[in-house]
């Protein structure tokens, strides 16, 4: 790997880091704070995290892979975040993953080829009563069917980004 | 008519979906001006008719509109703030949604701006901490918690007071209070909701936990998927600390107490008590063994009592009303009320509390006002995925710890979903595997190996793939999932699978012996046909087929070629006529 533990931006990070405390429990914030940052989790972020906590790098690198949140590659401009909770299942989640996965020509994890959307499925955001759901960054659409989906994305398109 | 004092808008994440925003943009703009007050509530509970809006008269008469949209608010501004009469035909209708509800959790939550702590301490917020602090010990605090027999909202159901006995008589000088808001069951909003609408709740009651363990420290532990819970949580506890209920001190007691948010990472297995220290501490959220029990042996090796949002938000009101008025609600073993939230096929879904001993019939049919589409009431899937399916036949069972464990479920967090006669059981239950499977953790074999066999053969057999053996062997490895498993996820993970062969077995053996899905979901064994005397040959279903499966028949009327056919179900969807069945 070429990358290092220098930069501008580790330098910012390090800068935001020092307001937890300089240990293991800091990890997952430091992360979360990072990728909040920067959409995803860069290698050069999981050094500095190490450094700075006195955790080993693969034990960083560990904890990051344990965690559902954490990414390690880019994504997309919006991250689309479809509910298989149990009650959107119910009602029909799976015909929507279909639809998205056909409407962006991208699998569950992957990002569209203009780089606009990210599609990922997660389990659960709490809005059950408005089955079935999707994320787009932060906001949430409910009762969803294909048409509400294409709708939806064509008005992300239209601004463009 | 009283004058109009208030207009207040459901603005829990749900709320915000279902699109209260612009109405709230649209009540805040014409009514900026006056003395009519426009603000943000938390979940009113009545998620089927969102977005909700509720007029609140000086005499305190409040009326709930429900679903509001920007023209409706219209008429709600002008015939009701401003012409004092009722828009009768606006109003959302409850039918019998709160009959049989007691609110205690729940009290405040959709009434009261979550956040102001003005308005929490107005109806009898914080009252709780000052009489603990001024009027009782410790040992009296635990012994008022006992008494009322709160137990666990979490799922296991253990003694609140119990719980928080073990962790007092231990002799370390530091000791930690934690709130479980990780909440990850799919089908659960509980704690989301509790967080969202009355967060101060929470907050009191965990600082008297504190005081009665004798805790410096609280640490609250929020999924990160509820963005807007961690924020109001945090601007709750810098609202209690300004006013000196958090800090050094309190109250000019010599207990002092503060509070931190640690945001979850996304891993279900954290739920459970041990995942959840590891994961605080920053480690993998990878469960161990108990003994030591986190109350003597916790958060980096000090006392920690875990308690459940709900738990927690009971806590105040026991203090403020006493154990008595508690324990008069609920069942021998299991008092109180419990919060469930109604999702699935039911026409009022939402966040409901009910006294402990309702029955599961009740609770779906009249609180949750039955199943629309007039489809029959097949099941219900209580405790998520560590729970059980029962069927519409059990309707009679109270609900409380006992009876529900007793035929194979458990009370679980709250997630309750309702299943209709459209619901396969057998797909359901390889749902709910397969999220067990993919969040455990990896530590304890059958749960790691188990799970992933078990689905397989589930897979297989909603595939058409499936033997009559398969059965008994499902059965078998889902015993020794339980058997062999550390934490409450493998102990649990089976649940779904054996409740559904012991209940729904007939299903089972139409998809492994007639490759057939009575509940008709399973693609792999179904079959699309066009009815010809039902057809009007317009084609639409021709234009949608995605493979181009379906061609013009001998006369007018299309048909499906069924080698093609790939059962996406799209010509169904399309057919204005209802042509298309499946069987």
């Amino acid at each position: 790997m070429s990358e290092k533990t220098s930069g501008p931006k580790v330098h910012a990070w390090l800068e935001e880091f020092r307001k937890y405390p300089k240990n293991e429990s800091s990890v997952i914030p430091l992360l979360q704070l990072v990728q909040e940052r920067e959409g995803y989790v860069p290698a050069q972020a999981v050094r500095a995290i190490a450094r700075y906590t006195g955790v080993r790098e693969a034990q960083v690198y560990g904890v990051a892979t344990f965690y559902a949140q954490f990414r390690f590659q880019p994504r997309g401009r919006h991250l689309i975040r479809l509910c298989q909770g149990t009650a959107c299942h119910v009602q029909g989640a799976d015909s929507i993953l279909d639809h998205l996965k056909e409407k962006l020509k991208v699998e569950e994890g992957g990002t569209t080829e203009d780089g606009l959307f990210t599609l990922e499925v997660v389990r659960c955001l709490g809005c059950c009563s408005l089955a079935p759901v999707m994320m787009i960054d932060d906001t949430t659409y409910g009762r969803l069917t294909r048409r509400a989906v294409d709708k939806v994305l064509a008005e992300y398109r239209k601004e463009g980004k | 008519m009283s004058q109009v004092a208030e207009v207040q808008v459901g603005m829990a994440s749900c709320g915000i979906a279902a699109g209260a925003e612009p109405v709230f943009q649209f009540f805040a703009q014409n009514l900026a001006q006056g003395k009519v007050q426009v603000k943000p509530v938390g979940c009113l509970g009545m998620c089927f008719s969102e977005p909700l809006v509720a007029v609140v008269t000086e005499d305190g008469e409040r009326f709930v509109y429900g679903p509001v949209d920007v023209k409706k608010a219209e008429r709600i501004l002008a015939e009701h703030v401003r012409g004092g009469t009722p828009v009768e035909d606006l109003l959302a209708k409850e039918n019998g949604f709160f009959t049989k509800q007691v609110r205690i959790v729940l009290e405040n939550c959709g009434m009261i701006d979550p956040t102001s702590i003005d308005e929490y301490i107005r109806r009898g917020g914080y009252e709780a901490l000052q009489k603990v602090l001024r009027e009782m010990t410790p040992a009296e605090v635990i012994e008022e918690i006992t008494k009322s027999g709160l137990r666990g909202r979490g799922g296991a159901g253990f003694p609140t007071g119990t719980k928080w006995s073990f962790a007092a008589k231990e002799k370390d000088p530091v000791k930690f209070v934690v709130c479980n808001g990780d909440e990850g069951d799919p089908g659960a909003f509980m704690d989301r909701s509790v967080l969202e609408g009355d967060p101060h709740r929470v907050i009191e009651g965990m600082i008297i936990a504190g005081y009665a363990i004798g805790a410096q420290e609280g640490i609250v532990y929020v999924r990160a998927e509820y963005p807007l819970a961690v924020r109001r949580v945090r601007q709750a506890i810098a609202a209690a600390e300004a006013r000196g209920f958090l800090g050094r001190n309190i109250l000019g007691s010599s207990f002092s107490f503060r509070i931190t948010v640690k945001e979850g990472a996304g891993a279900f297995v954290c739920g459970e008590e041990t995942a959840l220290i590891a994961s605080v501490e920053g480690k993998r959220g990878m469960p161990r063994r108990r003994p030591p029990y986190p109350a003597q042996h916790g958060l980096w090796g000090h006392p920690t009592v875990i308690n459940n949002v709900e738990t927690l938000a009971n806590v105040p009101w026991i203090i403020r009303h006493g154990w008595e008025a508690f324990a008069r609600y609920g069942t021998e073993k299991s008092k109180g009320t419990k919060v469930f939230a109604l999702a699935g096929k039911v026409r009022h879904s939402g966040l409901v509390e009910i006294p402990m001993g309702l029955t599961l019939g009740e609770l779906v049919l009249e609180v949750g006002g039955g199943i629309p589409g007039g489809k029959a009431f097949k099941a219900v899937q209580i405790g998520g995925p560590s729970g059980g399916c029962l069927p519409a036949a059990l309707a009679h069972v109270p609900v409380d710890y006992e009876s529900l464990k007793e035929h194979g479920a458990i009370m679980g967090s709250g997630g309750l979903i309702v299943m209709d006669e459209d619901t396969c059981m057998v797909e359901v239950a390889r749902f709910f595997l397969d999220f067990t499977q993919k969040e455990s953790c990896g530590k304890c074999t059958f749960c790691r190996v188990g799970t992933k066999r078990m689905l397989e053969i589930l897979s297989g057999i909603v595939e058409g793939k499936g033997r009559p053996e398969d059965l008994e062997v499902l059965m078998d490895l889902g015993q020794k999932v339980k058997t062999y498993s550390l934490c409450g996820l493998g102990q649990t993970a089976p649940n779904p699978v054996l409740t559904t062969l012991r209940y729904f077995r007939d299903e089972y053996e139409a998809h492994v012996r007639e490759k057939r899905c009575p509940a008709r979901v399973c693609r792999a064994l179904l079959t699309y046909r066009i009815e010809p005397e039902l057809c009007r040959d317009c084609k639409l279903c021709t234009k949608a087929c995605p493979v181009g499966a379906i061609v013009q028949g001998a006369g007018k009327f299309q048909v499906i070629q069924e080698e093609k056919c790939i059962r996406c179900g799209r010509c169904r969807e399309v057919c204005p006529f209802g042509a298309v069945s499946v069987r």
